[in-house]
């Protein structure tokens, strides 16, 4: 989707992106424009630096829930501070996938895990933390907005809030970050279809669906 | 005329394209494994489709087609 956005924008030839590490790597195989790696949880760092010296080019960084919601909380709220040009496309699936599901931030209270098997509990690691809601309260953030992948009117709003994620980066408003509720079948241990119906039944309660912020 | 193509080697049997599909076009096989050793998607209806995508934006792998 996220390419499809670009195509249809017009802005390949000046768009790049940044997966720094997790699963996200793989999209340096899926996207034929310039990709980055960055340390874990730095690529809004990065993206400032991309967006600051070419700033007629579009970066957008896509990040895992560990990458973005852990080690890299600061980089994420300061570039949102800061009111960077730059467009975040943030997989939250409640987990730490490539390296084998373990407990992110954003893992559900009960959610097993196998840094959690017991299921994660309130009083030990707090409550999951909800990015969107957070990053929406900060003034240099335009377009802030909160998408599923778990059925097919779910996935056309989610292109939808890409699109409008990379226009408002387009038009220099600020930050953008759009955070969407993906399933992982692997580290979940269910098959593709239960995750689905899972996102729906235990992310989205907890994960309310929305655009938090657009200015 | 629509139709519909899968490309069978970009999938990964995950069969969210046939739970996607609300007029029953599509099915994994059973007998057949691509050259990634899944169970593909294939086209079992193409006549009672209605070409409303959803089964092309529902895959993860962009391995469908709709054409009218
Ligand atoms: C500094 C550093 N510490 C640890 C790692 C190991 N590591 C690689 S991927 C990963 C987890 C990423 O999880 P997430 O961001 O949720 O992405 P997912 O794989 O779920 O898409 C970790 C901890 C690393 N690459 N660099
Ligand atoms: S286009 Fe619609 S009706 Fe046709 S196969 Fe796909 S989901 Fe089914
Ligand atoms: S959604 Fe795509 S990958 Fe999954 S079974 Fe259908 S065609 Fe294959």
């Amino acid at each position: 989707m996220v390419a499809e956005v670009i195509e249809e924008l017009g802005i390949r030839e000046k768009t790049a992106g940044i997966a720094p590490v997790g699963c996200a790597v793989f999209a340096y195989n899926y996207f034929d424009i310039d990709m980055y790696e960055a340390a874990h949880g730095r690529a809004p760092a990065v993206a400032t630096g991309y967006k600051r010296v070419q700033p007629d080019h579009y970066i957008f960084t896509y990040q895992g829930d560990g990458d973005l919601a852990s080690i890299g909380t600061a980089e994420i709220v300061q570039a949102a501070h800061r009111g960077e040009k730059i467009t975040t496309i943030f997989i939250n699936n409640a987990i730490y996938g490539m390296t084998g599901g373990q407990m992110a931030p954003t893992t559900l209270v009960g959610q097993k895990t196998t840094t959690s098997p017991l299921g994660r509990d309130k009083e030990h690691c707090g409550e999951p933390i909800r990015m969107a809601e957070m990053l929406a309260t900060i003034s240099g953030s335009a377009f802030i907005a909160r998408c599923a992948l778990n059925t097919t009117p779910n996935l056309i709003k989610t292109k939808q809030a890409i699109k409008k994620a990379f226009e408002t980066q387009i038009a220099r408003k600020g930050f953008s970050m759009v955070e969407i509720l993906s399933p992982c079948p692997t580290n979940w241990g269910k098959s593709p279809a239960e995750a689905m119906d899972w996102i729906g039944e235990a992310m989205i309660p907890y994960y309310p669906l929305g655009v938090f912020k657009e200015v | 005329m629509i139709k519909v193509t899968i490309y069978e080697d970009w999938c990964k049997g995950c069969g969210l394209c046939v739970r996607a599909c609300p007029k029953g076009v599509l099915a994994l096989s059973t007998s057949h494994l691509n050259k990634k050793g899944y169970y593909p998607a294939e086209v079992v209806n193409q006549d009672a489709c209605i070409a409303c995508t959803a089964c092309a934006r529902t895959c993860p792998d962009v391995a469908i087609e709709i054409e009218k």
